[in-house]
């Protein structure tokens, strides 16, 4: 779309541009050049010498047991949030787009994690898991299970699961919610005189109504999982026990600032830039061809 | 729902309000806990309803700070002033920034206009996470580290923010710019005094969206300042919570935590209308 009305200036246009293109130039596209170069480079952690390499990185990270177990660990990781905090929303979204009475009431009382930091969604639960203390531990404990995400690495994948969930729910319910309120009404009654019930027409109407803002949600939900809970990581857990909570974006944060192995560090931050192109690609494409039905 | 099913209605409440206990139930026990005498916090079960230090706690928190080795006794006033400036900062730059590149991509034909654009996009496929060190060096060879501007301006630049204008000046009537015109209005008048109060809900939508933004940015100030005084609200408990051989004294700890949610939380309820409908307009 273009508009036909144009203001003309020769200087205007440029100077309104500049301040966004600066920015974006400095502090976006230059270090990510940064970043591929340095990739190619094998550095001392002083940066007193370097040496082009070639793929060298690449090759020696693919090898490493501890990178791919950390991508492994991701991959998981993502799937079980998005998979959790897309299902759980979808069914607080179908309730209440259901209930007529008090909708609004449900609805503030769902949206508001959205404002909660990650790092701070991370300290709430790692006090409601604390092992001599938390309250769903002394639950767990009682129950018979030894909870301590100190110490065992599968409990410590867990918290920080159940924090980034709960983050997002509110999220995908206002994305879901929205969906289902755009799906015309008419559709549903005819279901419902032809004599669908509510699971049936939820199936074979809602759901498939419902494709694009689940893709789209998907998408924007494992982006977050790979990047956007790294303060609940460095917050909690810090990576540990022993790598259990090790995450992509936390490896990258690490071995860069801790390790101070560069050229491994911009290896896997082109990795993770190469993940996060393909998946807005992947986006835009489906937003191009948005009406599925 | 198209036809009476009073029961499932009702299971429809019942699943609502699990849901939002679940929700709202680590709030809860945060705040209790934030009421309380360190030591009543010290053994399970811990106590779910308030205890009378309320006020002792966010008096020392708000005024004293903890005395720890990281945290370092930075009252909490001073962190929340920090993150109240770094979000207004962030939020307002944000806006304006993108506001004047979308108003100049979409109002005037210039050499390298879609270049322009699509440069601007790719900010999109870039996060902070993915180009760590680099960054930070940029900041650093700026000499900007331990500053607001170092905490801020790298921020500022926004896809988001500038897709959701431009969509909305392109749905804007042509009529208006040639009428804007006709009288003599240069395009700054235009952009102005008809632009900019025609944009106010989406003003007020990327407001509470960037201002949340902003308020919970963790990874960039914990790379950009090692200065106490810049300490920001989620960083601050984050070095509260991970002290060293003794355990964080929790009642402060969650009265934090409490602190630290307040402002954005309340921002996103209070201007929730403009919020949800910025938020499904921004991502689509």
């Amino acid at each position: 779309m273009e508009k036909r009305a144009v203001f003309r200036s020769s200087w205007l246009p440029l100077a309104l541009v500049m301040p966004q293109l600066i920015i974006t130039f400095v502090f976006f596209v230059w270090p990510a050049s940064q970043a591929l170069y340095q990739s190619l480079l094998l550095e001392d952690p002083f940066g007193l010498k370097s040496q082009f390499i070639w793929f060298d990185n690449f090759t020696a990270l693919f090898r490493n047991r501890d990178y791919l177990e950390s991508f492994h660990r991701t991959a998981i990781f993502s799937g079980l949030v998005a998979g959790l905090a897309m299902g759980i929303a979808l069914l607080m979204a179908v309730m209440a787009d259901r209930v007529i009475k008090g909708a609004t009431g449900y609805k503030t009382m769902l949206i508001w994690p959205y404002a909660v930091a990650p790092a701070v969604a991370g300290a709430l639960w790692v006090f409601m898991f604390n092992p001599r203390i938390g309250i769903v531990a002394y639950v767990l404990h009682s129950f018979g299970y030894d909870w301590n995400h100190q110490i065992r690495g599968n409990d410590a994948f867990a918290l920080i699961t159940i924090a980034a969930v709960w983050k997002q729910i509110s999220y995908n319910f206002v994305f879901f919610l929205a969906g289902l309120q755009a799906i015309p009404r008419s559709l549903i009654e005819a279901a419902a005189i032809d004599g669908a019930g509510p699971t049936k027409r939820f199936w074979t109407i809602v759901f498939p109504l419902l494709s694009p803002t689940t893709f789209f949600l998907l998408v924007v939900n494992i982006v977050y999982a790979f990047f956007d809970t790294f303060g609940i990581v460095h917050a909690t857990t810090s990576g540990g026990p022993a790598k259990a909570t090790e995450i992509l974006v936390y490896k990258v944060f690490n071995d860069g600032f801790i390790g101070l192995d560069l050229g491994s560090s911009a290896a896997q931050s082109v990795i993770l830039m190469a993940i996060v192109i393909v998946l807005t690609v992947v986006q835009f494409r489906y937003i191009e061809r948005r009406v599925a039905y | 729902m198209v036809e009476r099913r009073p029961f499932a209605t009702f299971l429809a409440h019942v699943v609502l309000i699990l849901g939002i206990v679940v929700v709202a139930f680590p709030i809860w026990v945060t705040f209790v806990a934030s009421t309380h005498h360190a030591k009543d916090i010290m053994t399970a079960p811990i106590p779910l309803w308030p205890g009378t230090q309320f006020f002792e706690n966010y008096r020392k928190l708000l005024f004293e700070g903890m005395i720890n080795p990281t945290a370092g006794g930075v009252p909490m006033w001073r962190m929340m002033t920090n993150s109240f400036i770094m979000a207004m900062i962030i939020a307002l730059g944000k806006i304006f920034v993108s506001f004047i590149a979308a108003f100049a991509i979409v109002y005037f034909r210039f050499p390298f206009r879609m270049a322009v654009f699509w440069i601007i996009f790719m900010t999109l496929m870039l996060p902070v996470e993915v180009r760590i060190v680099p960054t930070f060096k940029v900041v650093a060879d700026l000499g900007l580290l331990n500053s607001y501007a170092g905490l801020t301006i790298p921020l500022i630049a926004s896809a988001t923010a500038t897709f959701l204008f431009r969509q909305f000046f392109l749905t804007v009537p042509d009529e208006l710019a040639e009428a804007a015109r006709i009288d003599g209005a240069g395009p700054v008048k235009f952009m102005k005094d008809i632009l900019l109060p025609l944009s106010r809900t989406n003003l007020a939508a990327l407001f509470v969206i960037m201002f949340t933004f902003g308020w919970n940015q963790y990874l960039w100030p914990l790379l950009m300042t090692t200065d106490r005084q810049y300490l920001t609200v989620v960083m601050g408990i984050q070095r509260m919570i991970n002290v060293a051989d003794t355990d964080p004294q929790w009642p402060l700890v969650m009265a934090a935590v409490i602190l630290a949610m307040l402002p954005p939380v309340a921002v996103v309820l209070l201007m929730q209308r403009w919020f949800i409908k910025g938020l499904v307009d921004t991502e689509k």
